[in-house]
């Protein structure tokens, strides 16, 4: 563990409030100076079921979630399972406290809910806290919630404990209550926080060092996730369309931009499935407004015939991918990066799709904004492509960051005056797919506009949008079409989303793309302390690729990790083809375990694989195994062929 | 000026008018009850006076989506079965758009069916005409959700063994506000029934039946018809009275399969809000279209820094 950081980590069950309890807590934390990064666990179950929430908070600039944790608080789960009953997935009323044991750091703090949790019942309980050095602090928060008024506040209660555990000022607590609560809600909420933070200190004192770092913001920050990145770059884009099916975890910007669209001048819409909600909302732009749409795997493979349609009728449109485990159903509620290929080539024909993965919040927003004025500048759809992991985690980003401009211009459509001036002389239709095009994109007029009437179609259409089977014209609208993509590299390559992270030349080069962004640099920063020579590029140009910059970064080194959360290296099969080779060069790492990489894990990685002499082309897979009991963790490390199939070392 | 001056301009207009120059005749087979659909629609829309600016016809896959290609307006053939979602979107963007899709039973009653029913049920302020031959024509004679039990094709050498579905009672039972059954033998009805179904306020569904004579029947067995309007046999139930409609649509829809062929209008109920009324009325839809603020240079954009307190 980093000296200057505080990881705390608060568990429980499903349904408890922990999510909240622990927003409220990073607030107080960022409120009170310190960068700060969150992290969900958490079942694809309503009520009950093993969640935690954890937030890491330092002065330094941190980008990635610890790789470790030092305080836990352990709430009981007030909707577990008893043994008595059928369906019990093990004592859940221990889980808070037994699940979370692993990672939790030598000299940590424990305070946990004796309420619910006897410790009687966790195997080898006191042996590992001895040998881990934990300093434990066991409270009965239902108790006294219950005394105090109500059971609820026993999140406040532990939150109270905790504070005084590791010497956080109740100012910032109290401060962060009082924006969602008042009156006697808000009154007792204070007094239990004040009660069990002195009741911790009177009844067992302070006698350890696991305390909150200082810090001090530049400016004023707001806590943001990568959810909130996507809706609010799309609004300040001019979106005020969306249609979408609730799916985990896509369902955080679809849930953003429903509360926020009325209020915007907008709407939204829950439609039958997402065939009709991608549908609708290549409907919505087609008329004239900025739309979108999005699912997670399975709702957009639904979405594949009518992306296909906006392909094809070059209507433009902006669709959201919020990855998750898979195959099927997979994992719900976990991250993963295993829907790249399905993004890239999903539905029939030649793919003419813009797909942009952003690496952070400020990313997401920046990018969700390019997407739109891609998909507004040259009528095609575009992508983003985030996960589960960006979605739900929390950062801070200066409030500044969103003080920006609106732009809700449509750079390739037309007014009604354009229309006329446009408008070829005796001609009844308006050629809204005409051959020679600037950058081969003819501007499109809107439905309502006077003499701009033109037929559009998902068949093969000639100038005017009339189905045209004709071999020559067939060939000139591909090729017309397939032109935009020169244009819309022009304009990513002044973004520059491909940046070097370390040093310019390295004898190690560590590659990743989307969510990754931040774990890979802080891996790379650790390597290059240990004196690698190391540096970390983030890819999120997906089409239109990068050749340029990928290419110079791989040339540079002389071995390349290849770092993806999915079993088959999708992200470096990708690299490979845009850039036809580098096979000797690169090595994968991949976890698809459903938890998202820790810093230290690509660290590992890269030293066991270099110092290993592993063979390039290899891949390095992590797995974590835990007994039963949850002790002996151990990183399993299994190095095989790129198939995955012969010949494992 | 309205960015789209089109919309709710007075203007004199004749049916030929929507016959676009360069397809200028349909590819449809001789004989087939499409041509009396596109015929009607340009009568109906020359009779309301709708300038072809104004109109967004969107249309489904087969031989029936092939209208919006011989009908001159703004026009989208999307992909099978989705004419519906792109359609409502379009009218929630510009309300004051005529907006009408087509598409066949196939299209509409199979695989865009979930749509038709969702479409149904909240109850979108558009025309929708469902050109029903009973048959899958385009892709050559197999059986489609209104083929009757026994249909022999390809894919069915003992005959269909399912009984066909019925569009009138799932239409009304979804919440259409108007359901309709015309017939291609008869354009006069036809006409006038897209007339009522255009100005109605909210969904109207219109079966209608379009002989396929390459791969099912030619126009003779659909008449004699009756219109149920003119029948003194089948007028005794009322137009806005859910459960006499129902029960005279099930009569139709059966009757079609035993040689009885039905139409007129079934349904029409005025006092239920369109779905964009009852947006509206929440404050879930602007009040003005939105695809004019696009091109309005005073309109306010709201932006996303104006909330972003609640994240301090």
């Amino acid at each position: 563990m980093n000296d200057n950081e505080i990881v705390w980590r608060i568990a429980g069950g499903s349904g408890d409030g922990i999510d909240s309890t622990g927003t409220n807590f990073t607030k107080a934390l960022m409120r009170s100076g310190l960068n700060v990064t969150t992290h969900r666990h958490y079942p694809s179950r309503i009520r009950g079921g093993h969640t935690y929430y954890e937030v890491r908070a330092s002065p330094d600039d941190i980008k990635a979630r610890a790789d470790e944790y030092n305080v836990l608080l352990a709430l009981g789960d007030s909707f577990a399972r008893s043994p008595d009953e059928e369906a019990v997935y093990g004592n859940e009323e221990v889980k808070p406290l037994t699940e979370n044991l692993d990672d939790l750091a030598e000299g940590g703090v424990i305070v946990y809910d004796t309420g619910v949790i006897d410790t009687d019942d966790i195997p080898d309980f006191d042996e590992r806290v001895e040998e881990n050095d934990w300093n434990v602090y066991p409270l009965n928060l239902r108790e006294i919630a219950k005394e105090q008024g109500r059971e609820v506040m026993r999140n406040t209660a532990g939150v109270g404990a905790t504070a005084a555990a590791i010497g956080f000022d109740l100012d910032s607590i109290k401060d962060v209550m009082s924006d969602s609560m008042g009156g006697d809600i808000l009154e007792s909420n204070v007094e239990i926080l004040r009660y069990t933070h002195d009741l911790l200190l009177e009844e067992h004192g302070v006698d350890h060092d696991v305390t909150v770092p200082d810090g001090e913001h530049d400016e004023e920050q707001v806590l943001v996730g990568g959810s909130h990145g996507i809706a609010y770059g799309a609004l300040d884009e001019g979106c005020r369309f969306i249609a979408g099916y609730p799916m985990t975890p896509w369902t955080d910007v679809f849930a953003i931009m429903s509360k926020l669209l009325p209020e915007f001048g907008g709407v939204a819409e829950q439609v039958e499935d997402e065939i009709a909600a991608a549908s609708m909302a290549i409907g919505a732009s087609h008329t004239g407004a900025k739309a979108m749409s999005g699912s997670s795997g399975g709702g957009f493979a639904l979405m594949s015939e009518p992306l296909g349609m906006a392909e094809g009728t070059e209507t433009p449109v902006v669709l959201i991918e919020a990855m998750r485990g898979g195959p099927s159903t997979g994992l719900p509620t976990k991250t993963e990066q295993s829907d790249l290929e399905h993004v890239l080539y999903t539905g029939q024909g030649d793919s003419m799709r813009v797909v942009l993965a952003p690496g952070d919040v400020e990313e997401a927003y920046e990018q969700t904004r390019t997407a739109f004025q891609l998909a507004y500048g040259y009528n095609i759809p575009a992508i983003v492509l985030y996960d589960k992991k960006l979605s739900g985690g929390l950062t801070n980003v200066p409030a500044s960051f969103f003080d920006r401009e609106p732009d809700p211009s449509m750079e390739a459509t037309l007014t009604e005056e354009e229309v006329q001036e446009l408008k070829p002389e005796g001609a009844q239709d308006f050629p809204r797919f005409e051959y020679g095009a600037e950058k081969g994109v003819p501007p499109r007029p809107v439905p309502g506009q006077k003499n701009g009437r033109f037929k559009t179609s998902g068949n093969e259409h000639d100038q005017y949008g009339y189905i045209d089977e004709d071999p020559d014209n067939r060939v000139r609208q591909m090729d017309r079409r397939l032109s935009r993509f020169d244009h819309i590299r022009d304009d990513l390559d002044e973004q520059d989303h491909q940046k070097v992270h370390g040093e310019e030349s390295p004898e190690y080069a560590v590659l990743s793309f989307g969510s990754n962004k931040g774990v890979v640099e802080e891996a790379a920063e650790t390597l290059a302390d240990e004196g690698w020579s190391v540096a970390a590029m983030n890819v999120s140009d997906m089409v239109p690729f990068d050749h340029e910059s990928v290419r110079d970064f791989i040339e540079k080194a002389e071995q390349v990790f290849v770092v993806e959360n999915n079993s088959t290296a999708q992200f470096r099969h990708h690299v490979q083809r845009e850039l036809a080779g580098y096979d000797e060069k690169l090595t994968s790492i991949l976890k698809y375990d459903g938890d998202p990489f820790r810093p230290a894990e690509v660290v590992d990685a890269v030293e066991s694989a270099a110092e290993g002499g592993v063979e390039t082309s290899y891949n390095v897979k992590i797995q974590h195994e835990q007994s039963r009991k949850g002790r002996d963790t151990e990183t399993v490390k299994r190095l095989e062929s790129v198939q995955g199939r012969g010949d494992p070392q | 000026m309205s960015a789209f001056s089109a919309i709710g301009e007075e203007t004199d207009v004749e049916s030929d008018d929507y016959t676009p120059e360069l397809e200028p005749q349909a590819t449809w087979c001789p004989g087939c009850g499409d041509f009396i659909v596109l015929k009607a629609l340009k009568q109906a829309l020359a009779e309301l006076g709708k300038n072809p600016d104004e109109v967004q016809l969107m249309t489904g896959i087969g031989c029936s989506g092939k209208l919006s290609s011989y009908f001159e307006s703004y026009g989208f053939h999307t992909i099978h079965g989705r004419a519906l979602p792109v359609a409502r979107a379009s009218k929630l963007i510009n309300p004051e758009l005529e907006v009408i899709a087509a598409g066949g039973d196939g299209d509409g009653y199979g695989i865009g069916g979930n749509h038709f029913m969702h479409t149904a049920r909240e109850n979108h302020d558009m025309t929708y005409i469902v050109f029903n031959n009973e048959v899958f024509g385009l892709t050559k004679g197999q059986p489609s959700p209104t083929s009757p039990k026994g249909h022999k094709s390809k894919m069915t050498p003992h005959g269909n063994a399912k009984a066909p579905m019925r569009p009138l009672s799932m239409a009304l039972s979804a919440g259409a506000t108007y359901v309709a059954r015309t017939a291609a033998v008869n354009p006069r009805q036809a006409k006038e029934i897209l007339v009522e179904a255009i100005e109605h306020d909210g969904f109207a569904h219109i079966d209608f039946l379009t002989q396929c004579p390459t791969w099912n029947k030619d126009a003779k067995q659909y008449v004699p018809y009756i219109d149920v309007q003119d029948s003194d046999e089948y007028d005794d139930f009322e137009l806005d009275d859910m459960r006499s409609a129902w029960e005279m649509m099930r009569t139709t829809e059966d009757g079609l399969y035993e040689g009885k062929v039905l139409t007129g209008r079934f349904y029409k109920d005025d006092r239920r809000p369109s779905y964009q009324d009852e947006k509206k009325e929440r404050g879930d839809l602007p009040q003005t279209p939105i695809a004019e603020d696009y091109f309005d240079d005073s309109h306010d954009w709201k932006r996303s820094y104006e909330i972003i307190d609640k994240h301090k």
